[in-house]
C-alpha cells in the first residue's frame, strides 16, 4: 500500500536558518532517504522550492486564472513529500515519525487512492 | 413450510448470532480491511440463513455457513463497486486470501483482539473507539450505542461510518500491537470493555435482558483480553473490578425488589466465587509493579469485601486508594466516594468539606450521586433541612424507579431521626 508523506515546516524559519542548522538538516533528510532505499520503501520524494516560486492556477467562468503565490497563505507550508510502499497505517506512521522534519513540523500521512 | 422448522432456524440463527457475531466480523475484517462491509455481508448471511435454514435444515457447522455465504456477499459487492485492471486483481486476492482462510480452518479463527486493536488505533478519534467495539464484536446498532453514550443516534452513526472508513481506506492493521505500543493502545481497548460493562451493571434489576447483557458481554471481553494478554496488569485489573461488581449484582436488590446500597447488603448474598476469582487476579496483577486504574479500583472492592471477615470495610484504605486515583484520573467521580470514605475516618464534617470542595465543577450539578453522599452526610451532621433539600436534588435526578423509592425513603426518615450515621458503612 502506497502511503504519501507531506512534510509541512514553517518555511520562514527554515530559511533563516542558520548555515550549522541547514547543514545538519540536509544530511539527516539524507540518511532518512537512504534508510528508506535500504528497507526497500522508497517510492519517491522531492524537497520543494519556496512559496515564494508558487504560482496557483484555476479555472473560472472558463478563463484561466493564475495568482502568483501558493495555494493558502498559512504559516506551515508544504516543504517536501515522500512517496513509500509500506503494508499497513503503522508501518507508514513509524517512517513518518523518523522524518526530520516531523521533529521540526508536521508530517501528514495520507494513503495513495487505488483504482 | 412449518412453522416449528421457522421458529427452530430462527433460534439457531439468533444463538450464532449472539454467540458469533464479533467473531465473523473480525474473521472477514481482518482479511479485507472492511469493517462495515464484513458487516453488511454478515447480516445479508444472516437474512438468507432464515430463507435457507428451514427449508434445508440447519448446517452441521451453522458458523462456517454464514462464512461462506457472507465472504460471497462481500467479494459480490466489492465486484459491484470496482472495474478495471486492478480491481480484478484485487478481486481475486481477496477471494483468494477469505478462501484459503474459510477453508484451512475446521473452526473459524478468533481475530476478535485484532479487532479491537483496530478500533482502538490511535488513528481513530478516541471518543468513538468504545461505540466501535461495541459496534463490531457486539453488534450493537447506533441507537443503542448513542443512548449509552449521550450521543444523538444520527450524530453516532455517521461517526461509526466515518471511523470504520478511515481503517479500510488508510489501512490500519488488525493485530495485536508490539510491545513498545502495547500499554497506551491497551488502554483504549479496556475503556470501551469497561463502558461496555457499565452500562450493563447500571440496569440493576436486571429486567432489561440486552442491558444485563452487556454486562455479561463486557466480562466476556475482559476475559478474552485477560486471557490473551495475562501479562498485562491492567488488563487483569479491569477483569478483577467487573468480576467483584459482578458478585454483588444480585445483593443490589432484596426479595421485594427493592434497592439495598452496598452498606446494607448481606456479605452472605455476595458470590463468593466471583469474589475469590477477582482478589486472585488482582494479586497476580500487584505482583506484576505496574499500577494502573482499573487495578486500584478493584483494591476498592477488595477493602469492601473484607467485610465479609471483620465486618467492616477497610475504609483507611479506601480512602488511600481514591487519592491515588484522584491524582491518576482527576474525575469528579473518584472526589465524591473519596469524600465518602474521608467521613468515614474522619467524621461527616471532614467529608462534606471534601465534597464542598467540587462545589464549582458544573457537571456535578445533574449528577445524583453528589446530591446523594451530600444528603446523607448532611443527615449524618444533623442538618436536616440541607439534607432535605440535597435528598430532593437526588430524588430528581434519579432514573431507577427503585433507587428513588430508597432515596424517597431516606428523606422521610430525616424528621425522625439526626445526628446518627448513614448506615454508609
Amino acid at each position: 500500500m502506497k502511503y504519501m508523506l507531506l512534510i509541512y515546516g514553517n518555511e520562514a524559519d527554515m530559511l533563516a536558518a542558520t548555515k550549522e542548522r541547514a547543514g545538519q538538516m540536509m544530511p539527516a533528510y539524507g540518511a532518512y532517504t537512504e534508510a528508506m532505499t535500504k528497507a526497500g520503501v522508497y517510492v519517491g520524494g522531492n524537497r520543494l522550492q519556496p512559496t515564494t516560486s508558487a504560482t496557483t492556477v484555476r479555472i473560472a467562468d472558463g478563463k484561466t486564472k493564475v495568482l502568483n503565490g501558493p495555494y493558502a497563505e498559512t504559516k506551515e507550508q508544504l516543504g517536501g513529500y515522500y512517496m513509500i510502499d509500506v503494508p499497513d497505517l503503522d508501518a507508514a506512521m513509524s517512517w513518518a515519525a523518523r522524518c526530520p522534519g516531523a521533529s521540526h513540523g508536521t508530517v501528514e500521512v495520507r494513503p495513495i487512492w487505488t483504482m | 413450510m412449518p412453522r416449528a422448522d421457522d421458529e427452530h432456524a430462527r433460534g439457531t440463527a439468533e444463538a450464532v448470532a449472539r454467540r458469533s457475531y464479533g467473531k465473523l466480523v473480525a474473521f472477514l475484517a481482518a482479511r479485507t480491511g472492511d469493517v462495515a462491509g464484513a458487516e453488511d455481508a454478515l447480516s445479508d448471511a444472516f437474512a438468507a440463513a432464515l430463507v435457507d435454514w428451514p427449508a434445508s435444515g440447519i448446517p452441521k457447522s451453522p458458523e462456517a455457513w454464514l462464512t461462506a455465504v457472507a465472504r460471497r456477499k462481500m467479494i459480490d459487492a466489492a465486484r459491484r463497486r470496482r472495474s478495471g485492471e486492478g480491481a480484478a486483481a484485487h478481486l481475486r486476492l481477496m477471494a483468494e486470501e477469505l478462501e484459503a482462510a474459510a477453508a484451512s480452518e475446521t473452526h473459524i479463527p478468533d481475530d476478535r483482539l485484532p479487532l479491537m486493536f483496530a478500533c482502538a488505533h490511535p488513528a481513530i478519534d478516541a471518543g468513538i473507539r468504545a461505540p466501535l467495539i461495541l459496534q463490531t464484536i457486539l453488534g450493537f446498532d447506533a441507537a443503542t450505542i448513542a443512548s449509552a453514550f449521550l450521543i444523538s443516534p444520527a450524530t453516532m452513526s455517521q461517526r461509526l461510518v466515518r471511523a470504520k472508513n478511515k481503517i479500510r481506506q488508510a489501512r490500519i492493521p488488525f493485530r495485536v500491537p508490539e510491545r513498545a505500543d502495547l500499554r497506551e493502545r491497551l488502554e483504549a481497548v479496556l475503556e470501551a470493555i469497561y463502558a461496555a460493562f457499565a452500562e450493563g451493571w447500571s440496569d440493576p434489576a436486571g429486567t432489561e435482558t440486552r442491558r444485563r447483557n452487556l454486562a455479561e458481554e463486557g466480562i466476556w471481553l475482559g476475559r478474552l483480553v485477560a486471557s490473551l494478554l495475562p501479562d498485562e496488569p491492567e488488563a487483569l485489573g479491569l477483569l478483577a473490578l467487573m468480576l467483584h461488581a459482578e458478585a454483588r449484582r444480585g445483593a443490589r436488590r432484596n426479595a421485594r425488589g427493592e434497592y439495598v446500597p452496598l452498606a446494607d447488603q448481606d456479605p452472605a448474598s455476595w458470590d463468593a466465587k466471583l469474589i475469590e476469582e477477582a482478589e486472585a487476579l488482582l494479586f497476580r496483577a500487584s505482583a506484576m509493579g505496574a499500577v494502573g486504574r482499573y487495578q486500584l479500583e478493584a483494591a476498592v472492592q477488595s477493602a469492601h469485601v473484607i467485610r465479609r471477615r471483620a465486618g467492616r470495610s477497610d475504609w483507611a484504605a479506601i480512602e488511600r486508594l481514591y487519592d491515588a486515583l484522584s491524582a491518576l484520573t482527576n474525575s469528579p467521580v473518584v472526589a465524591i466516594n473519596r469524600a465518602i470514605a474521608v467521613a468515614e475516618t474522619r467524621g461527616p464534617a471532614a467529608g462534606l468539606a471534601a465534597l464542598d470542595a467540587l462545589a464549582d465543577d458544573a457537571r456535578l450539578a445533574e449528577y445524583q450521586p453528589y446530591w446523594a453522599a451530600r444528603a446523607g452526610l448532611l443527615a449524618w451532621t444533623g442538618e436536616v433541612d440541607a439534607a432535605d433539600q440535597a435528598y430532593q436534588r437526588a430524588i430528581g435526578l434519579e432514573p431507577d424507579p427503585a433507587v428513588r423509592h430508597f432515596l424517597q425513603q431516606r428523606r422521610m426518615e430525616l424528621r425522625g431521626r439526626s445526628g446518627t450515621p448513614p448506615a454508609s458503612g
